[in-house]
């Protein structure tokens, strides 16, 4: 309701991205405002990924510009990214296999410990307390997330609904100011999409966090986005408000009528 | 009925993240104390002490060490045995040189000095994965006894680097029966053990995971992989120097660099493959096992075929043995024997009433 669309956080001009000869970036130029839902839409290999890879420095693009907050951002690392509050999801799971739900959720909030490795060694005073600290934050996500009952649970042993979920909640854990989300609903029946839009609605709502969602759904990504952007074969064909991409007669043309 | 949780309430998260959650546990933890800490020097013989019990609290100490880089931060390594050489010749120059250098602090720095060596060897772990990391380890291992035995300064100018420990004196009292040897030993690996287990349940151990899963994932998270894996290393190297050390001032007493050869390292890979890799208990688990089955085996074969077979069958039984184990641990079980441990107690936990 209070939800107030703010100044443009992050501002991409003119990037472009190639693998050797794969162009899978050209030249593309778009922005996100703070506490909207951004989403970026496309045919398979559009280079939807390779833009979150952008935004959170996993990829280096050769061309192009990235201003964060205002101020240019030079070439950055992925933990930088993170320190600069940006936390993501990846279209294959990339959770921490050999470990469990908690102590997965748990490694969200690592730029936030401040103890060193002797600190932990002895785990009394300071480290304890923290540890017990950040537990109890970790908690919120996991409640906020309903999965209680399998916080002890090895990640690898879940379905892959849940997988998901607990990857939200990796993120989550670091109190982001911007969540970069991979496809979070692919292969989800109905009742976990829901769940799982119920649960980027809320994460927007409540703590105002700025999204940048991929999702292949379009009822969903119709319904819950503010703004559209849209790719294929690497170029932006498409850019607006939900109503405005819907009638774009080139997004109509390349994306649309193709896969649908 | 008797290993049950029910009724064990965590009201807090310090109680929820315990090491042993379960009470039954963390009796059983304090018997196993009692137990090797006061029983067995009082019980034991000679032989056991030296041949069996002391051996194993070392090679425990160096199977902590490898797992914690290996098992935990997911780095394999070949040249454990090599960093064990550098902790005990660094001890041996410490005590030698400075005058009125006390033990403890001696084994500290032997630890330090091999983590800085760990470091520099770690060092191509950042480019490198696997394979090609475990190739540049072995270098470490080869490059290290070569240097100990190529400059006589390390030996304090002893032919083919054979050195003698010096005694091991705390506060005025001189270890020098195997009981006192014992104990010293036993209480340096448990509070080391401990130490470990700290690490690997908090922020540093989650690190070490993380890389260790998905490196990629950690990075996007935050953390630093070139921090995380120099800091295996060296926390890894310091272990295994300790361990090194110990097993010049408590073990053997006379060594030289070609004692911690290559053999020695894939001894200490076999005890976390066998025990558990990411695992602190089967580090335990595995060294114990790697320490008897030889002995098990020189009593038992005979036993049954008699001298038939002669001497020399024995020794490659040992291997044929060794080969079929870690074959299985790797296919079936490769969280090895503190995971069947685990399994064991979950069943446990169910009987008698299964459902
Ligand atoms: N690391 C990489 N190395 C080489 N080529 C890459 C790499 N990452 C992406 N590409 C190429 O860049 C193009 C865009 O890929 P990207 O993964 O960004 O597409 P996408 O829109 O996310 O597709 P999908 O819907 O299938 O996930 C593809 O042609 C892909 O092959
Ligand atoms: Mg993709």
């Amino acid at each position: 309701m209070a939800r107030q669309i703010g100044d443009v956080i992050v501002d991409l001009q003119n990037i472009s991205l190639r693998f050797g000869g794969v162009k899978a970036l050209t030249d593309i130029s778009f922005n996100v405002r703070e506490h909207e839902i951004r989403s970026i839409i496309g045919p398979n290999g559009a280079g939807k990924s390779s833009m979150l890879n952008v935004i959170n420095g996993v990829y280096h693009p050769q061309e192009g510009q990235i201003f964060f907050k205002g101020a240019l951002r030079k070439k950055m690392e992925p933990h930088e990214a993170a320190e600069q509050g940006i936390a993501r999801t990846f279209q294959n799971i990339a959770l921490f296999k050999g470990m469990t739900v908690l102590d997965n959720i748990m490694t969200g909030r690592n730029l936030k410990m401040k103890c060193n490795f002797l600190q932990h060694a002895l785990y009394w005073g300071a480290a304890q307390k923290e540890e017990i600290a950040h537990r109890i934050k970790v908690e919120e996500v996991i409640e906020f997330l309903e999965i209680q009952d399998i916080r002890k649970t090895p990640v690898g042993r879940l379905p892959y609904g849940l997988q998901k979920r607990v990857e939200l909640a990796r993120a989550l854990a670091a109190e982001p100011h911007i969540l970069l989300l991979d496809e979070p609903m692919a292969g989800m029946n109905v009742e976990e999409k829901q769940d799982m839009c119920r649960f980027i609605l809320d994460v927007n709502d409540h703590y105002g966090t700025t999204i940048v969602l991929i999702e292949h759904d379009m009822g969903v990504v119709m319904d819950i986005s503010d703004r559209v952007v849209v790719l294929d074969y690497g170029k932006k064909i498409g850019d607006g408000e939900p109503d405005e991409v819907k009638n774009n007669p080139d997004v109509i043309k390349a994306y649309l009528g193709t896969t649908h | 009925m008797l290993y049950r949780e029910a009724g064990q309430f965590k009201a807090t998260y310090a109680e929820d993240s315990q090491i042993f959650p379960i009470r039954q546990d963390r009796i059983g933890f304090w018997v196993l104390m009692l137990v090797f800490g006061v029983a067995v020097p009082l019980l034991t013989n000679e032989y056991w002490l030296k041949a069996i019990l002391i051996p194993v609290l070392i090679f425990s100490l160096a199977a902590i060490g490898l797992n914690i880089l290996t098992g935990y931060a997911g780095q394999l390594s070949l040249g454990s045995a090599a960093f064990m050489a550098v902790g005990a010749f660094a001890a041996y120059n410490f005590i030698l040189r400075i005058e009125g250098m006390p033990f403890l602090v001696a084994l500290v720095l032997a630890g330090v000095t091999a983590a800085l060596v760990g470091i520099l060897f770690g060092l191509p772990s950042l480019r490198i994965k696997g394979f090609y990391l475990a190739v540049a380890t072995l270098a470490a291992q080869f490059f290290i006894v070569w240097a100990l035995v190529k400059f006589p300064w390390f030996s304090n100018n002893s032919s083919s680097g054979v050195v003698t420990a010096q005694d091991v004196t705390i506060l005025g009292y001189t270890f020098s029966t195997p009981e006192a040897k014992y104990v010293l030993t036993f209480l340096i690996v448990a509070f080391m053990a401990l130490l470990a287990k700290n690490m690997v349940r908090s922020s540093t151990g989650r690190a070490w995971m993380a890389v260790r899963d998905m490196d990629v994932a950690a990075q996007v998270i935050g953390f630093r992989l070139m921090r995380t894996k120099l800091l295996a290393f060296a926390v890894s190297s310091f272990y295994c120097g300790v361990a090194g050390a110990l097993y010049a001032y408590t073990y053997i007493g006379t060594v030289e660099p070609e004692g911690f050869n290559l053999d020695l390292s894939f001894k200490i890979l076999f005890m976390i493959i066998i025990g558990g890799v990411g695992s602190i208990m089967g580090s335990f688990l595995g060294a114990a096992f790697i320490v008897l089955l030889p002995i098990f085996l020189d009593n038992f074969v005979p036993m049954i075929f008699g001298d038939a077979l002669g001497a020399g069958f024995v020794s490659n039984f040992q291997l044929i043995v060794f080969g079929g184990l870690i074959i299985f641990f790797l296919i079936v079980e490769p969280h090895g024997l503190a995971r069947l441990w685990q399994i064991a107690k979950e069943k446990l936990r169910l009987w008698p009433f299964p459902h």
